[in-house]
């Protein structure tokens, strides 16, 4: 029972704060110039660990597959099931979780340290309003870096499959390529984009709102910042169950 | 500490007129800064203020006294409508603020300045960044701003340091700068949490005599929330004046003198258990008040 209203008094937190960035959203300033950095240190910062995951994903998948098809005389499809399984569930999901490790983190602790020495009541003081100062920059920079590195990662992991095929399989570069388009189709890309939008937007909200309510010092800052990764990885893990299943719904003809 | 009269950061006519708000209210009674009628408020079981009534007349330095988690801070988080009390009215100004929301919480914070405990600086900016984060939000032309952060670090005496980041500055260093961050725009209220916490006695003689600054030379209503016994001597015995020289000196009030423009209460579970002058604390009879005094 205390698991069920901590759950619910933490989602009407998270929605009362989301409330107060929509109506905040019309008033000035509108703080682009912060936009922009949290790009910056959002997107142009994880760059580099997704692209690391989305090549060894892609490696990974060829490495275990290919034997098996192999076995059934596929193996010219293998790039077809890198491209289907990284571009509709893994990209998303796996980028989702690095950030939520890397960013997610960052901006918890970021905003628990300004609660606790008192920053955040100073910014109130001065007249500023923290959601639109430091959330709404934050969670619009999610929403927008997070389906870019998330085609980072898929044009990655499967540059990663393909260079795994030809060099330890000795599959032709452009049987690999065709396998790829054959197995791609729009529906595929839609899906991939729209699943990152809302990953992005449940990260940004859970980690914002996670840091804005550190109470206890430094040690709450610990607690808040682990809170923050665990609860956004599972929301993003319980989120790519119902979005795959909504848009499975939505293009009936494909398997999402 | 000895500054020229053009530190100081506006006239006692400026600070009060700038809103308008001194100005007598229809029944001829003086709006006082800050009134405080029946605040209660409660977490969950426990009873922070019980029935808080008291008032911060114009000119006026309240200085409100109490042992930890008394809720001393809590008062200036009302003020600032950081929290929201649970009963009883709050007027700042005149104007009831319990009943507001944040937009217009927003406007009657710019009236008023605040320092914290431990400065509360913003740690990715700079010093001149922090002081002039107020004039920055309200999109203030950048030559004025740079006008302001020089004039307000000059009456702190921060001048030097304008370029450093908060992690470069001593604890002293970082309360001054919190104090000129606080005085930009000319608040006509300036509240005051703890603001001698932790400071060597030099430092925190230096912060006392900037808030006796702002009350008899800037005319500026303020509340010193502290429990150092040494902070209450320095502000209810002594006052500023300028000198020919435009130089400022701080006198002690004597045998002949008594200040009008500093008073104290004190809070002990939630109620307000003395109110008046420092001559009148010191002799007390309450013996919680005398063992706070005396320190035994």
């Amino acid at each position: 029972m205390n698991l069920i209203s901590n759950f619910l008094l933490e989602l009407q937190g998270i929605t009362l704060l989301f409330w107060r960035g929509v109506k905040g959203l019309r008033k000035q300033p509108r703080y682009f110039s912060e936009i922009i950095q949290q790009l910056d240190r959002i997107g142009v910062g994880s760059l580099g660990i997704v692209i690391l995951t989305g090549f060894f994903t892609g490696g990974v998948l060829i490495l275990q597959a290919y034997p098996t098809l192999q076995y059934y005389g596929a193996q010219s499809n293998a790039g077809q099931g890198v491209a289907t399984s990284l571009i509709r569930e893994l990209g998303p999901v796996l980028t989702a979780l690095m950030v939520a490790g890397r960013v997610g983190s960052a901006i918890s602790a970021e905003l628990g340290s300004m609660v606790v020495s008192q920053q955040i009541d100073a910014m109130r003081a001065l007249g500023t309003s923290p959601v639109r100062k430091l959330v709404t920059p934050r969670v619009i920079a999610l929403v927008l870096a997070l389906p870019l590195l998330t085609v980072a990662a898929d044009i990655f992991g499967l540059f990663g499959g393909g260079i795994i095929a030809l060099q330890i399989y000795g599959l032709d570069s452009a049987v690999y390529i065709s396998s790829v388009r054959a197995g791609v189709d729009i529906e595929d890309l839609i899906g991939g984009i729209i699943k990152p939008i809302i990953f992005g937007f449940i990260i940004g909200m859970i980690a914002c709102y996670k840091g804005l309510n550190t109470k206890g010092g430094t040690v709450g800052v610990g607690i808040s910042t682990t809170n923050a990764v665990v609860a956004a990885s599972i929301n993003v893990i319980i989120a790519d169950f119902f979005l795959s299943k909504l848009l499975q719904g939505f293009f009936s003809q494909t398997m999402f | 500490m000895a500054l020229t009269e053009d530190d100081s950061i506006s006239s006692a006519t400026d600070a009060v007129s700038a809103d308008g708000a001194a100005e007598p209210s229809a029944n001829g009674r003086v709006i006082p800064a800050i009134e405080f009628r029946g605040v209660e408020l409660a977490f969950d079981d426990q009873v922070i203020l019980d029935g808080i009534d008291f008032m911060v007349r114009r000119g006026e330095t309240k200085i409100v006294l109490g042992g930890s988690g008394s809720g001393k801070s809590t008062i200036i988080n009302l003020i600032l409508g950081l929290i929201k009390s649970d009963a009883g009215m709050i007027l700042v100004d005149g104007e009831d603020i319990t009943q507001m929301d944040d937009a217009e919480l927003m406007r009657i914070r710019r009236k008023i300045g605040m320092v914290f405990q431990e400065g509360a600086l913003f740690d990715s900016l700079s010093v001149y960044d922090n002081v002039a984060y107020r004039l920055t939000e309200e999109g203030v032309d950048e030559v004025q701003i740079e006008h302001e952060v020089r004039r307000m670090l000059h009456f702190v005496d921060l001048e030097d340091a304008i370029e450093k980041m908060p992690s470069e500055l001593s604890g002293g260093m970082r309360r001054r700068v919190g104090i000129a961050r606080a005085l930009v725009g000319n608040p006509s209220i300036v509240l005051f949490d703890e603001p001698t916490a932790g400071l060597d006695p030099p430092t925190a003689r230096t912060i006392c005599e900037l808030a006796i600054k702002l009350r008899d030379l800037e005319d500026v209503s303020s509340i010193f929330v502290t429990h150092e016994m040494n902070n209450v001597e320095y502000l209810s015995s002594e006052y500023a004046i300028v000198d020919e020289k435009g130089r400022v000196h701080f006198e002690n009030e004597g045998d002949k003198l008594c200040l009008v423009n500093t008073e104290a209460i004190m809070l002990r579970n939630g109620k307000i258990i003395f109110s008046g002058k420092d001559e009148q604390l010191k002799s007390a009879a309450d013996p919680y008040i005398h063992r706070f005094i005396r320190g035994k």
